[in-house]
């Protein structure tokens, strides 16, 4: 059975459910689609399971947004797993599992708000248990009030470095250190875009000070070498880097610890532009490959627009404008659209100085050990990515039949950031020369007896029999 | 002047990969021309399958060797391609399928497929997977399956030790004619040879129009799924009376789900989309086959193409009126047969007397056509 609607916004984070309350409440027909059972993305992530959250600003923002989406007249798919999105003669196709089963919609307009994936440059031992993304920290934080590890380093790159330390520090955990890639010159620099968002500022000094008040050992311009326990995290030994990220000459430190929180940035998560063959181009401090947008965000296919950390990492406050301004547009309301993209400007510099804190150091990727595996998926170590590129793989498509790399249950969202710029570096190409992995479904993993749904055998359509 | 090469090849698949490694090793001096990498189109993204209860009848004689040689891969192409010879089933569920499968069955075996039709409780023996509700099947000793993605590196590798000229991201442009033999035009400037193979997939006839041959090939968008990794939940190549299933777990435990159920694609674009129904249609029959397979999840899908002549057999021969031009392609369910075939035409080219009949395209085109040159 087909539900039409006017359109289709995959994503209820604040970018996606901005978009679509907003256009819903100016009349249009919406469905938005998330594969949480409730709204606000992964900055404003509600809590789960009787949690009832932190009571922080993001909490209460997700709150303020989840109110007004429940109070629109948008339709919400809340616990759908989109697994195909296609090209319809009248617009696109998305099919979704949710606990009602198989179910497909259509519209002539699709809003891709699907956000960012968490990046982690591989080192030895990053698959050791007890090693988690910065990102899946918060998540747990967020929602389920549940922290990782008795005795933890924090480490990376960039703002969630401090949301997480400090969660931690709230939550009663020793943070064992702080290591930030970083040095202090990195964010100095960008302080007065920081204090041109004086709310922001503030909430990134609160965190600081929370982390500084613990105690906690702050180390910049360093980063993990390796993680050492093998059955789970014991210790984590860390060195000097550069600002590119690459270890320098320095004395390594050991410290004693029972998990390593870690993320080195965020990318694009573009997997459905991608899939419907849109134009991409490559942007280092957007996160990498991103959809080509016109002013309307649209796409280079009509009708396909995208907004938000999926079309560009930007961060919330951007991507709650792009949900509104886009929402406002697809509504035909053009004044209201254009006054708040005016909006967006006065908080691009803060947006750009945090990005570029998270944007992909490739001397860091090119410091790789060649056992190091990078893509976890398949057990492709970098050796085997390098080895595969000297036997004749010059496309990223290729790569996977060489290697098997990108062929596992990810399909490449963990590993794709860092065997590009392997692949780049190797060849002397250019990430956009290199190319990214073709997009294909499903979207997500989904076990196949959801996507057969309830059937008989004579409602299978089977095509004409082959020739004999 | 380029140098002249004994022969060019123009495609890299299967047919174009065996034909130039053939006729290298047959002595000749070979350049082989390819748009893309090697293997990357119909001959890379198959299912992989090695069955004769696919084949088209006229083939089996074919494919029986071409089996062989595929079985045999490491010693004649030199790499492993992952292939496992394996018990293959067709299934019949319903009346019709018994009928269908009953019939086709006996007319494969009659052409020399080991293929015997046995009931449900012995297919379930050869099969402890199989579902419920199966009402015959037909079961061949002689089936199996390789890595289709693995063939690339492995001709790659084949090519460049029997001293082929591997051209490879150069794409065919034209073809003329010239003293003493032909000119692939290339961006990157033409390619001699005295002696010609159009290899090219479901791109034949736009490279057979440059020669002034109207070859209509049709192409057919394959939509293939594949699983994650799970339990060994079946030993056997899976197929059913209308051919329109093929399913077999992988060593590494993934299950690729095939049958040639038609995606969204064409010659200039490649296998654009996959059509949703279809592939719940597919899956559909494969967990109906294999009701373990639905704890798997479905990790990936994707279409390919498949190249179709208006008879549905191959196009394996000279091209007539064209002195030194030949075509290699067109073989339904190529993968498994492809092979055989094109050492036959690499051993018409070598002047070797090839031990089946070629199949020659005269029967595919308008009388006259391609003769007046």
């Amino acid at each position: 059975m087909m539900a039409a609607f006017d359109v289709i916004v995959l994503g209820a984070g604040p970018a996606g459910a901005t978009c679509a309350a907003t256009a819903a409440e100016a009349g249009r027909r919406v469905a938005v689609i998330d594969e949480q059972p409730r709204a606000g993305g992964q900055v404003w992530r509600a809590p789960m399971g009787g949690f009832p959250g932190k009571g922080d600003a993001d909490q209460a923002s997700g709150d303020t947004l989840r109110r007004r989406l429940a109070a629109s007249p948008a339709t919400r798919r809340l616990g759908h797993r989109v697994w195909s999105v296609v090209r319809t003669d009248t617009g696109y196709r998305v099919d979704t599992l949710g606990p009602d089963g198989p179910t497909a919609l259509e519209a002539p307009f699709l809003v891709v708000a699907t956000g960012a994936h968490e990046r982690v440059v591989p080192f030895p031992g990053w698959t050791t248990p007890g090693v988690i993304g910065l990102a899946a920290a918060t998540v747990l934080l967020k929602s389920h009030g549940v922290v990782p590890g008795r005795r933890l380093v924090v480490a990376g790159c960039g703002p969630l470095l401090a949301v997480v330390a400090a969660g931690l520090v709230k939550a009663g955990t020793e943070v064992a250190a702080v290591v930030d890639i970083a040095p202090r010159s990195a964010w100095l620099t960008r302080l007065p875009a920081i204090l041109g968002q004086p709310r922001l500022a503030a909430r990134g000094l609160a965190w600081g000070f929370a982390v500084a008040k613990a105690g906690v050992p702050v180390l910049s311009g360093h980063g993990v070498r390796r993680v050492e326990g093998g059955e789970a995290v014991t210790r984590v030994v860390i060195g000097p880097v550069d600002a590119d990220g690459a270890p320098t000459e320095g004395p390594e430190q050991i410290i004693e610890a029972d998990g390593l929180i870690i993320g080195h940035g965020l990318t694009t998560a573009c997997e459905v532009t991608r899939l419907l063959r849109a134009e991409h181009r490559f942007d280092r401090l957007r996160g990498g490959w991103i959809p080509v947008v016109d002013g309307a965000f649209q796409t280079s296919l009509p009708g396909l627009h995208a907004i938000g950390d999926g079309a560009g990492i930007r961060g919330q406050a951007m991507a709650s404008l792009a949900g509104e301004a886009l929402g406002w547009h697809l509504a035909g309301r053009m004044a209201e659209a254009e006054a708040t993209r005016a909006n967006m400007a006065a908080a691009t510099p803060f947006s750009d100085a945090m990005a570029g804190l998270m944007a992909q150091r490739p001397a860091q990727v090119r410091a790789i050990a060649a056992d190091t595996v990078v893509c976890r998926c398949e057990d492709v170590t970098r050796a085997e990515i390098d080895s595969a590129v000297d036997a004749g793989a010059t496309q990223i498509d290729q790569l996977k039949h060489f290697t098997r790399c990108g062929m596992g249950p990810c399909q490449g969202r963990s590993c794709a950031d860092t065997v590009q710029e392997l692949m780049a570096a190797r060849l002397r190409m250019s990430r956009q020369e290199v190319g990214q992995w073709t997009g294909r479904p499903p979207l997500r993993p989904v076990p196949l007896g959801e996507v057969i749904g309830a059937f008989s055998y004579d409602d299978i359509p089977i095509p004409t029999p082959a020739p004999l | 002047m380029s140098a002249r090469h004994d022969l060019v090849v123009v495609g890299g698949g299967i047919h174009g990969c065996t034909v130039a490694l053939m006729a290298a090793r047959g002595g000749l001096k070979v350049a082989l021309v390819e748009r893309g990498a090697l293997c990357r189109e119909a001959s890379g993204v198959n299912a992989g399958t090695l069955t004769l209860q696919m084949t088209r009848v006229a083939l089996i004689p074919y494919a029986l060797r071409a089996h062989a040689m595929w079985a045999d891969a490491p010693n004649w192409l030199g790499h492993d391609v992952g292939v496992v010879v394996c018990d293959g089933l067709s299934l019949a569920f319903t009346e019709r399928e018994e009928e269908l499968l009953s019939y086709r069955a006996g007319k494969r075996r009659e052409a020399g497929a080991p293929i015997e039709l046995i009931g449900a409780n012995a297919a379930r023996e050869v099969e402890p997977g199989l579902g419920d509700g199966v009402r015959l099947a037909g079961h061949c000793k002689v089936d199996g399956y390789a890595n289709a993605y693995l063939t690339g590196l492995a001709f790659h590798r084949a090519l460049t030790d029997a001293g082929v000229t591997l051209m490879e991201h150069r794409a065919a442009t034209g073809i003329e004619r010239e003293e003493g033999g032909f000119a692939v035009q290339t961006a990157q400037g033409p390619v001699r040879g005295k002696r010609l193979v159009i290899a090219g997939g479901v791109w034949i006839e736009p490279m057979m129009a440059w020669l002034g041959v109207p070859l209509p090939i049709k192409v057919l968008v394959n939509q293939l799924a594949v699983t994650e990794r799970q339990r060994p939940v079946m030993r056997t190549v899976i197929g059913i009376a209308s051919g329109l299933l093929s399913l077999k777990q992988y060593p590494h435990g993934t299950t690729v789900i095939g049958g040639g159920w038609q995606g969204v694609g064409d010659r200039e674009r490649g296998g654009v989309a996959l059509m949703p129904e279809r592939l719940i249609g597919n899956v559909r029959l494969a967990c109906h086959a294999i009701p373990a397979l639905k704890e798997a999840r479905l990790a990936r899908a994707w279409a390919g193409l498949e190249a179709e002549t208006a008879d549905a057999l191959p196009a394996v021969g000279p091209i007539p009126g064209i002195p030194d031009a030949y075509v290699c392609g067109s073989v339904h369910s190529g993968y498994t047969s492809g092979p055989y075939l094109a050492r036959l035409l690499a051993d018409l080219i070598l002047e070797r007397e090839p031990a089946l009949p070629l199949f020659p395209i005269d029967r595919l085109l308008p009388p006259q056509a391609g003769r007046a040159a």
